[in-house]
């Protein structure tokens, strides 16, 4: 349908209050969803020519994230959360529920345009499922009475804004603070200290403390710093000081996007103040003016009181121009949001979806750290290191280093999901044993755990003695715990499938290998699979892992790979017991034959024989 | 005197200039390391992953990374073939190459490096995906099906002809190649038949009509040479060619 004379008008409204700035692509299609319920390509279209950027650019953009959508979504747009614990606390149950209650298949958009229903990755409210997302709203612990109400006020298109608050409630869930948690720095401090001490000062604190990514990667902090500000190589013969050269960025990466992992939820809802100190502080360092918190599109809820911390710091002049009186010391922090796809987390596409780009991981070298956002030096760092490097500057690094490990120094934040009696926020100083946690957190006959996520490790109950460190099990903060009444393979199905809908599809490894190991996944599962399909299970692990691109592809058959290893007998007892094999699912192989004659009746379809 | 500064490859002594990739040095130095998004007329793309050498034991890609003083790299080994083999493989079952009925057969890049990666099967499950098939336009077609996602077509649009014609849409395995314009059809884009961007599909994906095998199947080019030896012939006379 074409848009209208007015629509027109509201579309060029939105492309120009951004400026007509092509970085802000990806923000500009965020609000034509919001307004029209989807892209329209006449929207596209108009998108394109103001900001001067060729149409497959824009349609590129619109097709790659999540929460956008081609097609009208509903006026109530409910996506349910297809993370492994909203699935073990009964997720995929309500869903249908809700489907049959509302009369829309997961997927589509109810012919009377009121409701869609779909899934979507993890929702960061793992402590609080069954989760989802109302019109890009959280919505926490779902029932079916929770959903008989949903569905009544949806009925009678009751406007967001009239729903009881406590439909949104989402609690923090702290349960066992320790170094940062045990409370927020005043507002400023840390600034000040700076400002007084200078920051060099600051950044032999930083050094000091060891302090490393606390993100996944685990880079030392204070030489990422210190790279930015050394710049690229070309700058090396620079004589004047570097700073004044050229334009600097500090980037905060709040895509929290591995499944499981919701402490940064935490930290950005109750120390906000403290991560814009740290990244005001690493701005000092490195001679950035302008500063980006990249919040993932499932956070919209919290940017209201994102926005209202950012004004309150500029009102007492901690970010805006002559940062707390020292001539120079100017900076700032925008947000942007992300719109649902996890490779965003991975900070060269994350650099990418800042420029208002599809999320593809660039090719390395160079680095961000010297070439990143517009080609810049910029840093990138997890909401938690720079939560750290603010506590750090005011309590010093040695306070810092004193816990830990020697490779690990300090502490980590861990958010705890599935098998226990207390989910939520745990800080624990580096070294901690899995069993220490297992037993604070109340989780009992436990199967295994899934450390750092589904691109991390699963531990078996043989390796309870392990140490959360880098030197032994690396975390980016999820920790999932699974007790003996879980199915190891429909965990294993519902990381491999994720991996699968995340890939960018930029390189073929991941692009192609990730569809090819869900489905050989999927084959095992269903009984089809012969002896042979488990070395190709394996090989096909391999392969992916070595040959990716990112680090998306390489952690990707993780999943399969840590498993099958750990339980080769789980496999095995899924395999197909006939001498004479087929190696395939003859029904399912008549599949496309199906599609393609449009049939789907009783005589096209054929009965495997078992022996 | 400076001498060049150089790297080995698979044990040779291979000289590079500053800013140079793998790819540029050991394509002057007559060693071919298999490629299908690469082609040095532009900008690298490091995408297909068929380029994978090691460096220092480490997996990169040759026609993206830098060489540098000190590198050992490895590019003709079971390991590596082995590797490029199977994301030729994954390459063939992604789309739909029934390459009897295909005219790009026989001067294809992807058959050319299947031959000589010694690939006999596709290995995994057929995909056969059904996208759009675009035949509007007068001179050109576009069988999406046969898309391999190297995106040349998408830089010669936009780094030589300067229409930006293409682009990559989609996510992950739902990837496809559309074009600049409203109704998304070829024959209302900018698109002529003698732009470059009609001429750098590896595969038979983008196919300029009008010209049904004029050189006869089992005289084409992979017919008879193997594509390594195409290969250097060409990029190392377009790297004189430059220098000249
Ligand atoms: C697929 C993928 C997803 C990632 N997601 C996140 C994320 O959500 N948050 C994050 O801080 N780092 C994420 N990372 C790691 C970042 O690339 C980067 O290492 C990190 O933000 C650096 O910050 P740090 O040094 O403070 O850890 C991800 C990496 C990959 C490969
Ligand atoms: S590994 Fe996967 S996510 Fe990373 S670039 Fe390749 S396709 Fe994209
Ligand atoms: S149409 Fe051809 S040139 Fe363009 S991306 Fe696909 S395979 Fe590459
Ligand atoms: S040729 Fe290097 S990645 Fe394709």
């Amino acid at each position: 349908m074409p848009l209208t004379e007015l629509e027109r008008g509201r579309v060029l409204e939105i492309v120009r209050r951004h400026g007509s700035e092509p970085t802000r692509l990806l923000q500009i299609l965020r609000e034509m969803q919001e307004e029209f319920r989807h892209v329209p390509g006449e929207a596209m279209e108009i998108a394109a020519a103001e900001l001067g950027v060729p149409r497959p650019q824009v349609q590129g953009v619109a097709e790659f994230y999540s929460f956008l959508s081609l097609l009208p979504q509903g006026r109530f747009h409910l996506l349910i959360s297809d993370s492994i614990s909203d699935q073990m606390l009964g997720s995929r149950e309500l869903a249908a529920y809700l489907a049959e209650k509302l009369g829309v298949e997961p997927g589509a958009t109810r012919a009377d345009g009121r409701v869609s229903l779909g899934f979507t990755s993890c929702t960061g409210l793992c402590d609080q499922g069954p989760a989802g997302l109302v019109n890009g709203l959280w919505l926490s612990r779902l029932d079916c009475q929770r959903i008989d109400l949903i569905a009544d006020a949806i009925e009678r298109e009751l406007p967001l804004a009239e729903w009881p608050g406590e439909w949104f409630a989402v609690e923090d869930n702290i349960r066992q603070p320790g170094l940062l948690l045990t409370g927020p720095i005043e507002p400023g401090s840390a600034l000040k200290l700076a400002v007084e001490n200078g920051f060099d000062a600051v950044f032999t604190e930083i050094d000091r403390s060891g302090l490393r990514g606390r993100g996944g990667a685990g880079f030392q902090t204070s030489w990422k710093w210190k790279f930015c500000f050394e710049g690229p190589e070309e700058l090396a013969i620079c004589p004047v000081d570097k700073r004044e050269k050229i334009e600097r960025y500090v980037v905060c990466n709040a895509d929290e996007g591995e499944p499981g992992t919701f402490k940064d939820r935490v930290l950005l809802n109750r120390y906000a103040h403290q991560v814009f100190e740290g990244m005001t502080l690493c701005a000092g360092i490195v001679g950035a003016s302008q500063g980006f918190l990249y919040l993932r599109g499932e956070y919209l809820s919290l940017r209201p009181r994102l926005e209202a911390v950012l004004a309150e710091r500029r009102s007492q002049n901690l970010l805006g121009v002559n940062i707390l009186g020292q001539a120079g010391f100017d900076f700032d922090i925008e947000i942007h949001l992300g719109a649902g796809a996890y490779i965003c987390g991975e900070e060269s596409a994350l650099i990418e979806s800042l420029e208002g780009k599809r999320g593809v991981p660039r090719n390395r070298p160079p680095y961000p750290v010297t070439h990143g956002y517009l080609g810049r030096p910029t840093v990138v760092n997890n909401v938690e290191t720079f939560t750290a490097a603010a506590a750090i500057t005011l309590k010093g690094g040695e306070w810092f280093a004193s816990h830990g490990t020697e490779k690990s120094k300090g502490s980590k934040i861990l958010s705890i999901c599935g098998d226990c009696a207390r989910p939520g926020i745990y800080e624990y100083d580096f070294g901690v044993s899995i069993a220490q946690i297992l037993d604070d957190c109340g989780a009992e006959n436990t199967l295994g755990v899934q450390v750092g996520g589904p691109s991390g490790t699963f531990i078996s109950e043989r390796e309870f003695s392990r140490r959360l460190a880098f030197e032994d099990l690396a975390s980016g903060g999820s920790f999932m715990i699974f007790d003996q009444s879980r199915d190891i393979l429909q965990i294993v199905r519902n990381f491999t499938h994720f991996f699968a809908h995340e890939s960018c599809g930029f390189c073929t490894p991941c692009r192609v290998g990730t569809s090819l190991l869900r489905n050989e996944l999927d084959k095992i599962c269903s009984g089809h699979g012969t002896a042979g399909d488990l070395v190709e299970l394996g090989n096909l692990g391999r392969f992916i892992k070595s040959a990716s691109h990112c680090g998306l592809g390489q952690t990707a058959a993780n999943p399969v790979l840590n498993t099958l290893e750990r339980y080769p007998e789980v496999y095995q007892a899924r395999l197909k017991s006939i001498g004479f094999e087929p190696g395939f699912d003859l029904d399912g192989a008549l599949e496309t034959a199906r599609r393609l004659t449009g049939r789907d009746d009783a005589m096209a379809h054929l009965e495997q024989e078992e022996s | 005197m400076t001498t060049n500064p150089t790297i080995t490859i698979d044990g040779k002594t291979v000289p590079f200039r500053e800013g140079e990739t793998l790819m540029e040095a050991a394509t002057r130095a007559g060693i071919y390391i298999p490629h299908l998004c690469h082609n040095p007329e532009f900008t690298p793309h490091g995408s297909c992953k068929l380029c994978t050498v090691q460096v220092n034991g480490r997996n990169c890609r040759a026609c993206t990374f830098p060489a540098d003083v000190g590198q050992t790299v490895l590019n003709d080994t079971q390991e590596l073939n082995d590797t490029r083999r199977t994301i030729t493989q994954m390459l063939f079952v992604e789309g739909n190459h029934f390459c009897p009925s295909c005219e790009k057969s026989g001067n294809c890049d992807l058959q050319g490096a299947a031959y000589f990666l010694n690939m006999l099967d596709g290995h995994f499950p057929y995909f056969y995906p059904s996208r759009q098939m675009d035949a509007s336009h007068p001179d050109v077609l576009l069988d999406r099906d046969r898309c391999i996602f190297c995106e040349l077509c998408v830089r010669a649009s936009r780094e030589v002809d300067g229409k930006n014609v293409f682009g990559i849409a989609g996510r992950g395995i739902g990837n496809r190649l559309v074009v600049n314009s409203s109704s998304g059809l070829l024959k209302d884009s900018e698109l002529d038949a003698g732009d470059k961007a009609t001429q750098v599909c590896p595969v038979g994906a983008i196919i300029v009509k009008h010209h049904g095998f004029e050189v006869p199947i089992g005289e084409r080019i992979y017919d008879g040479k193997p594509i390594d030896e195409v290969s250097l012939a060409k990029e190392m006379a377009m790297g004189e060619g430059e220098n000249g």
